[in-house]
Protein backbone atom coordinates (compact mmCIF):
# COMPACT_ATOMS: atom_id res chain seq x y z
CA UNK A 1 0.00 0.00 0.00
CA UNK A 2 1.84 2.97 -1.35
CA UNK A 3 0.99 6.50 -0.40
CA UNK A 4 -0.39 7.47 -4.18
CA UNK A 5 -2.51 4.30 -3.81
CA UNK A 6 -4.69 7.20 -1.75
CA UNK A 7 -5.45 9.11 -4.82
CA UNK A 8 -5.70 6.52 -7.52
CA UNK A 9 -6.97 3.38 -5.79
CA UNK A 10 -5.52 -0.40 -6.16
CA UNK A 11 -6.31 -0.80 -9.84
CA UNK A 12 -4.82 -4.91 -9.26
CA UNK A 13 -3.98 -7.17 -6.67
CA UNK A 14 -0.95 -7.98 -5.28
CA UNK A 15 -0.04 -10.13 -2.79
CA UNK A 16 3.63 -10.18 -3.04
CA UNK A 17 6.87 -11.99 -0.82
CA UNK A 18 8.89 -9.65 1.04
CA UNK A 19 11.48 -7.69 -1.13
CA UNK A 20 14.71 -9.16 -1.90
CA UNK A 21 16.92 -5.52 -1.28
CA UNK A 22 20.21 -6.91 -2.21
CA UNK A 23 21.46 -10.20 -1.85
CA UNK A 24 25.35 -11.36 -0.87
CA UNK A 25 27.05 -13.92 -2.09
CA UNK A 26 29.06 -15.63 -0.01
CA UNK A 27 32.78 -16.62 -2.04
CA UNK A 28 34.22 -20.36 -1.49
CA UNK A 29 30.76 -22.06 -0.95
CA UNK A 30 28.22 -21.42 -3.40
CA UNK A 31 25.51 -19.73 -1.25
CA UNK A 32 23.40 -16.79 -1.35
CA UNK A 33 22.36 -14.55 1.61
CA UNK A 34 19.09 -12.61 0.45
CA UNK A 35 18.51 -9.20 3.09
CA UNK A 36 14.96 -8.80 2.83
CA UNK A 37 12.26 -7.06 3.74
CA UNK A 38 11.53 -9.00 6.81
CA UNK A 39 15.34 -8.82 8.28
CA UNK A 40 15.13 -5.10 8.02
CA UNK A 41 12.02 -4.55 9.21
CA UNK A 42 12.82 -7.08 11.99
CA UNK A 43 16.13 -5.05 12.99
CA UNK A 44 14.34 -1.80 12.74
CA UNK A 45 11.47 -3.55 15.69
CA UNK A 46 14.90 -4.77 17.80
CA UNK A 47 16.28 -1.08 18.03
CA UNK A 48 12.83 0.35 18.45
CA UNK A 49 12.58 -2.56 21.73
CA UNK A 50 15.93 -1.79 22.87
CA UNK A 51 15.50 1.51 23.01
CA UNK A 52 11.97 1.52 24.93
CA UNK A 53 13.79 -1.15 27.23
CA UNK A 54 16.88 1.51 28.00
CA UNK A 55 14.65 4.11 28.67
CA UNK A 56 12.13 2.44 30.59
CA UNK A 57 15.03 1.17 32.81
CA UNK A 58 17.94 3.65 33.03
CA UNK A 59 18.62 5.15 36.16
CA UNK A 60 16.94 2.94 38.38
CA UNK A 61 16.38 3.32 42.41
CA UNK A 62 14.87 1.47 44.95
CA UNK A 63 13.36 4.35 46.57
CA UNK A 64 11.55 7.34 45.14
CA UNK A 65 10.31 5.21 41.81
CA UNK A 66 9.92 7.45 39.03
CA UNK A 67 7.04 6.50 36.60
CA UNK A 68 9.10 5.39 34.26
CA UNK A 69 10.35 2.40 36.40
CA UNK A 70 6.73 1.98 37.93
CA UNK A 71 5.74 0.94 34.02
CA UNK A 72 8.71 -1.19 33.59
CA UNK A 73 8.35 -2.96 36.67
CA UNK A 74 4.30 -3.55 35.89
CA UNK A 75 5.39 -5.51 33.02
CA UNK A 76 7.65 -7.63 34.33
CA UNK A 77 5.52 -8.37 36.95
CA UNK A 78 2.84 -9.30 34.55
CA UNK A 79 4.56 -11.83 32.68
CA UNK A 80 6.34 -13.33 35.57
CA UNK A 81 2.41 -14.17 36.98
CA UNK A 82 1.54 -15.20 33.62
CA UNK A 83 4.61 -17.58 33.82
CA UNK A 84 3.80 -18.69 37.27
CA UNK A 85 0.08 -18.78 36.92
CA UNK A 86 0.42 -21.03 33.47
CA UNK A 87 3.54 -23.26 34.34
CA UNK A 88 4.23 -23.01 38.49
CA UNK A 89 7.04 -21.13 40.28
CA UNK A 90 9.48 -23.70 39.61
CA UNK A 91 9.32 -22.36 35.86
CA UNK A 92 9.89 -18.23 36.59
CA UNK A 93 13.53 -18.53 35.19
CA UNK A 94 11.50 -19.25 31.39
CA UNK A 95 9.79 -15.53 31.95
CA UNK A 96 12.31 -13.44 29.75
CA UNK A 97 12.08 -16.23 27.13
CA UNK A 98 8.21 -15.59 26.83
CA UNK A 99 8.38 -11.68 27.47
CA UNK A 100 11.22 -11.82 24.24
CA UNK A 101 9.19 -13.88 22.15
CA UNK A 102 5.82 -11.80 23.28
CA UNK A 103 7.69 -8.35 22.47
CA UNK A 104 8.89 -9.14 19.01
CA UNK A 105 6.02 -10.52 17.45
CA UNK A 106 3.46 -8.11 18.85
CA UNK A 107 6.16 -5.52 17.75
CA UNK A 108 6.70 -6.88 14.72
CA UNK A 109 2.65 -7.34 13.93
CA UNK A 110 2.15 -4.02 15.18
CA UNK A 111 4.76 -2.07 12.98
CA UNK A 112 2.32 -2.40 9.93
CA UNK A 113 0.19 0.23 11.08
CA UNK A 114 3.17 2.59 10.06
CA UNK A 115 3.34 1.25 6.50
CA UNK A 116 6.04 -1.26 7.18
CA UNK A 117 5.63 -5.09 6.12
CA UNK A 118 5.30 -7.34 9.40
CA UNK A 119 7.77 -8.87 10.22
CA UNK A 120 5.47 -11.89 11.16
CA UNK A 121 4.05 -12.06 7.65
CA UNK A 122 6.70 -13.77 6.68
CA UNK A 123 6.82 -17.67 7.24
CA UNK A 124 10.69 -17.86 8.24
CA UNK A 125 10.32 -15.84 10.94
CA UNK A 126 7.61 -17.71 13.10
CA UNK A 127 8.42 -20.69 11.65
CA UNK A 128 12.68 -19.61 13.51
CA UNK A 129 10.47 -18.99 16.32
CA UNK A 130 8.37 -22.55 16.01
CA UNK A 131 12.07 -24.11 16.09
CA UNK A 132 13.34 -22.21 19.00
CA UNK A 133 10.08 -23.47 21.19
CA UNK A 134 10.50 -27.25 19.92
CA UNK A 135 14.44 -27.34 20.90
CA UNK A 136 13.76 -26.02 24.79
CA UNK A 137 10.46 -28.63 24.50
CA UNK A 138 12.59 -31.19 23.25
CA UNK A 139 15.59 -30.20 25.41
CA UNK A 140 12.81 -30.47 28.47
CA UNK A 141 12.01 -33.95 27.24
CA UNK A 142 15.13 -35.02 27.47
CA UNK A 143 16.26 -33.61 30.78
CA UNK A 144 13.20 -35.06 32.41
CA UNK A 145 12.71 -38.76 30.81
CA UNK A 146 16.32 -38.89 29.96
CA UNK A 147 17.81 -40.45 26.50
CA UNK A 148 15.94 -43.92 26.68
CA UNK A 149 13.01 -42.25 28.03
CA UNK A 150 12.74 -40.06 25.19
CA UNK A 151 13.20 -42.15 22.84
CA UNK A 152 11.11 -44.85 24.43
CA UNK A 153 8.00 -42.09 24.51
CA UNK A 154 8.20 -42.58 20.82
CA UNK A 155 7.30 -46.00 20.58
CA UNK A 156 4.50 -45.95 23.05
CA UNK A 157 1.97 -46.63 23.56
CA UNK A 158 2.23 -49.38 21.00
CA UNK A 159 5.61 -49.69 18.58
CA UNK A 160 3.27 -49.48 15.52
CA UNK A 161 2.58 -45.49 16.30
CA UNK A 162 5.77 -44.82 15.91
CA UNK A 163 5.50 -43.02 12.61
CA UNK A 164 2.20 -41.05 13.91
CA UNK A 165 4.44 -40.07 17.57
CA UNK A 166 7.02 -38.25 15.00
CA UNK A 167 4.75 -36.50 12.54
CA UNK A 168 3.14 -34.90 15.58
CA UNK A 169 6.73 -34.69 17.51
CA UNK A 170 7.62 -32.54 14.15
CA UNK A 171 4.33 -31.09 13.13
CA UNK A 172 4.81 -28.89 16.25
CA UNK A 173 7.18 -26.32 15.30
CA UNK A 174 5.43 -26.20 11.99
CA UNK A 175 2.43 -25.92 13.02
CA UNK A 176 3.10 -22.91 15.85
CA UNK A 177 4.50 -21.22 12.69
CA UNK A 178 1.92 -21.65 9.87
CA UNK A 179 -0.68 -20.39 12.73
CA UNK A 180 1.18 -16.98 13.49
CA UNK A 181 1.96 -16.42 9.63
CA UNK A 182 -1.50 -17.80 8.36
CA UNK A 183 -3.43 -15.49 10.53
CA UNK A 184 -1.10 -12.46 9.61
CA UNK A 185 -0.96 -12.92 5.68
CA UNK A 186 -4.61 -13.70 5.94
CA UNK A 187 -5.51 -9.97 7.26
CA UNK A 188 -2.74 -8.82 4.49
CA UNK A 189 -4.62 -10.47 1.66
CA UNK A 190 -8.02 -9.99 2.86
CA UNK A 191 -6.72 -6.30 3.29
CA UNK A 192 -6.02 -5.91 -0.39
CA UNK A 193 -8.79 -7.51 -1.76
CA UNK A 194 -10.73 -4.94 0.35
CA UNK A 195 -8.61 -1.83 -1.27
CA UNK A 196 -9.01 -3.51 -4.60
CA UNK A 197 -13.05 -3.58 -4.62
CA UNK A 198 -13.93 -0.57 -2.76
CA UNK A 199 -11.68 1.05 -5.56
CA UNK A 200 -13.58 -1.09 -8.15
CA UNK A 201 -16.80 0.39 -6.37
CA UNK A 202 -15.92 3.97 -7.03
CA UNK A 203 -15.39 3.18 -10.23
CA UNK A 204 -18.31 2.19 -11.14
CA UNK A 205 -19.93 5.06 -9.16
CA UNK A 206 -18.14 7.10 -11.72
CA UNK A 207 -15.42 8.91 -8.90
CA UNK A 208 -12.38 9.75 -10.03
CA UNK A 209 -10.71 9.69 -6.60
CA UNK A 210 -11.49 6.44 -4.39
CA UNK A 211 -13.62 8.06 -1.50
CA UNK A 212 -14.57 4.67 -0.22
CA UNK A 213 -11.13 3.41 0.00
CA UNK A 214 -11.03 6.26 3.21
CA UNK A 215 -11.92 4.67 6.34
CA UNK A 216 -13.63 1.93 5.82
CA UNK A 217 -10.43 -0.59 5.69
CA UNK A 218 -10.04 1.24 8.88
CA UNK A 219 -12.45 -0.72 10.65
CA UNK A 220 -10.76 -4.04 9.58
CA UNK A 221 -7.54 -2.68 10.31
CA UNK A 222 -8.33 -2.65 13.96
CA UNK A 223 -8.86 -6.48 13.63
CA UNK A 224 -6.42 -7.45 11.74
CA UNK A 225 -3.31 -5.37 12.81
CA UNK A 226 -4.43 -4.47 16.18
CA UNK A 227 -6.71 -7.71 17.46
CA UNK A 228 -4.54 -10.27 15.29
CA UNK A 229 -1.37 -8.86 16.72
CA UNK A 230 -1.41 -9.02 19.91
CA UNK A 231 -3.71 -12.15 19.91
CA UNK A 232 -1.57 -14.52 18.08
CA UNK A 233 1.54 -13.62 19.93
CA UNK A 234 -0.29 -13.99 23.48
CA UNK A 235 -1.58 -17.19 21.64
CA UNK A 236 1.72 -18.18 20.48
CA UNK A 237 3.52 -17.49 24.34
CA UNK A 238 0.33 -19.63 25.79
CA UNK A 239 1.53 -22.39 23.63
CA UNK A 240 4.97 -22.31 24.42
CA UNK A 241 4.19 -22.43 27.92
CA UNK A 242 1.61 -25.48 27.61
CA UNK A 243 4.10 -26.99 25.81
CA UNK A 244 7.23 -26.69 28.28
CA UNK A 245 4.68 -27.71 31.08
CA UNK A 246 3.41 -31.09 29.68
CA UNK A 247 7.27 -31.74 28.56
CA UNK A 248 8.82 -30.72 32.69
CA UNK A 249 5.66 -32.14 33.42
CA UNK A 250 6.37 -35.65 35.12
CA UNK A 251 9.44 -34.14 36.90
CA UNK A 252 7.06 -32.72 39.49
CA UNK B 1 -3.58 -24.01 -23.50
CA UNK B 2 -1.79 -26.47 -21.21
CA UNK B 3 -1.14 -23.14 -18.74
CA UNK B 4 -4.69 -22.20 -18.94
CA UNK B 5 -6.18 -25.25 -17.99
CA UNK B 6 -3.50 -25.81 -14.78
CA UNK B 7 -4.08 -22.26 -13.90
CA UNK B 8 -7.90 -22.57 -14.25
CA UNK B 9 -7.31 -26.11 -11.71
CA UNK B 10 -5.07 -24.08 -9.52
CA UNK B 11 -7.68 -21.51 -8.87
CA UNK B 12 -10.78 -24.21 -8.35
CA UNK B 13 -8.54 -25.91 -6.03
CA UNK B 14 -7.75 -22.79 -4.25
CA UNK B 15 -10.95 -22.38 -3.98
CA UNK B 16 -11.85 -25.71 -2.82
CA UNK B 17 -9.39 -25.94 -0.08
CA UNK B 18 -10.37 -22.82 1.75
CA UNK B 19 -14.03 -25.27 2.42
CA UNK B 20 -11.93 -26.49 5.00
CA UNK B 21 -12.35 -23.34 6.91
CA UNK B 22 -16.31 -24.75 7.99
CA UNK B 23 -14.60 -26.91 10.40
CA UNK B 24 -12.74 -24.35 12.70
CA UNK B 25 -15.71 -22.20 12.20
CA UNK B 26 -17.97 -24.65 13.67
CA UNK B 27 -15.39 -26.19 16.45
CA UNK B 28 -14.27 -22.31 17.77
CA UNK B 29 -18.04 -21.52 18.17
CA UNK B 30 -18.66 -24.33 20.08
CA UNK B 31 -15.79 -23.86 22.02
CA UNK B 32 -16.60 -20.07 22.86
CA UNK B 33 -20.21 -21.05 23.63
CA UNK B 34 -18.92 -23.27 26.02
CA UNK B 35 -16.67 -20.57 27.79
CA UNK B 36 -20.15 -18.37 28.01
CA UNK B 37 -21.22 -21.23 29.61
CA UNK B 38 -18.59 -21.85 31.76
CA UNK B 39 -18.23 -17.84 32.66
CA UNK B 40 -22.34 -17.98 33.93
CA UNK B 41 -21.54 -20.76 36.28
CA UNK B 42 -18.42 -18.86 37.66
CA UNK B 43 -17.99 -15.85 36.87
CA UNK B 44 -15.11 -15.47 39.06
CA UNK B 45 -13.07 -17.76 37.14
CA UNK B 46 -13.49 -15.42 33.65
CA UNK B 47 -10.00 -14.67 33.85
CA UNK B 48 -8.82 -18.54 33.18
CA UNK B 49 -11.36 -19.67 30.84
CA UNK B 50 -10.68 -16.87 28.42
CA UNK B 51 -7.06 -17.42 28.20
CA UNK B 52 -8.11 -21.23 27.94
CA UNK B 53 -10.45 -20.94 25.19
CA UNK B 54 -8.28 -18.56 23.52
CA UNK B 55 -5.56 -21.20 23.36
CA UNK B 56 -8.20 -23.54 22.55
CA UNK B 57 -9.51 -21.73 19.50
CA UNK B 58 -5.67 -21.29 17.74
CA UNK B 59 -5.15 -24.77 18.08
CA UNK B 60 -8.53 -25.48 16.39
CA UNK B 61 -7.50 -22.77 13.91
CA UNK B 62 -4.83 -25.15 12.32
CA UNK B 63 -7.04 -26.91 10.27
CA UNK B 64 -8.22 -24.00 8.68
CA UNK B 65 -4.83 -22.31 8.35
CA UNK B 66 -2.76 -24.94 6.44
CA UNK B 67 -5.64 -25.01 3.94
CA UNK B 68 -5.40 -21.20 3.57
CA UNK B 69 -1.46 -21.99 3.12
CA UNK B 70 -2.47 -24.55 0.58
CA UNK B 71 -4.79 -22.34 -1.35
CA UNK B 72 -2.04 -19.51 -1.22
CA UNK B 73 0.74 -22.04 -2.42
CA UNK B 74 -1.76 -22.58 -5.07
CA UNK B 75 -2.26 -19.11 -6.11
CA UNK B 76 0.93 -17.32 -5.43
CA UNK B 77 3.94 -19.47 -5.37
CA UNK B 78 2.78 -22.51 -7.75
CA UNK B 79 5.36 -25.79 -7.85
CA UNK B 80 2.97 -27.58 -10.68
CA UNK B 81 3.86 -24.04 -13.20
CA UNK B 82 7.94 -25.36 -13.05
CA UNK B 83 6.85 -28.84 -14.32
CA UNK B 84 5.17 -27.59 -17.86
Amino acid sequence: MKLSDFLTGVKEVEVNGPKIITSFTIPGIDLTINLTETIVVGWIVMLVLLGLILFLTHNMQVRAVSKRQMIAEMLVETVENLVESSMGKKFRSFAPYVATIFAFSCFGSLISLLGLRPVTGDFNTTFCWGLMTFMLVEYAKIRTNGVGGYLKGFFEPIPLMFPINLLSEVATPVSMGFRHFGNVAGGMIITSLLYFALTAASTALGLAVPVLTVGIPAVLSVYFDLFTGFMQAFIFIMLTMAYLDSAFGSEE
Amino acid sequence: MEKALLLAGSAIGAGLAMIAGIGPGIGEGYAVGKACEAIGRQPEASGAVTRTMFVGCAVAESTGIYSFVVALILLFANPLLGKL
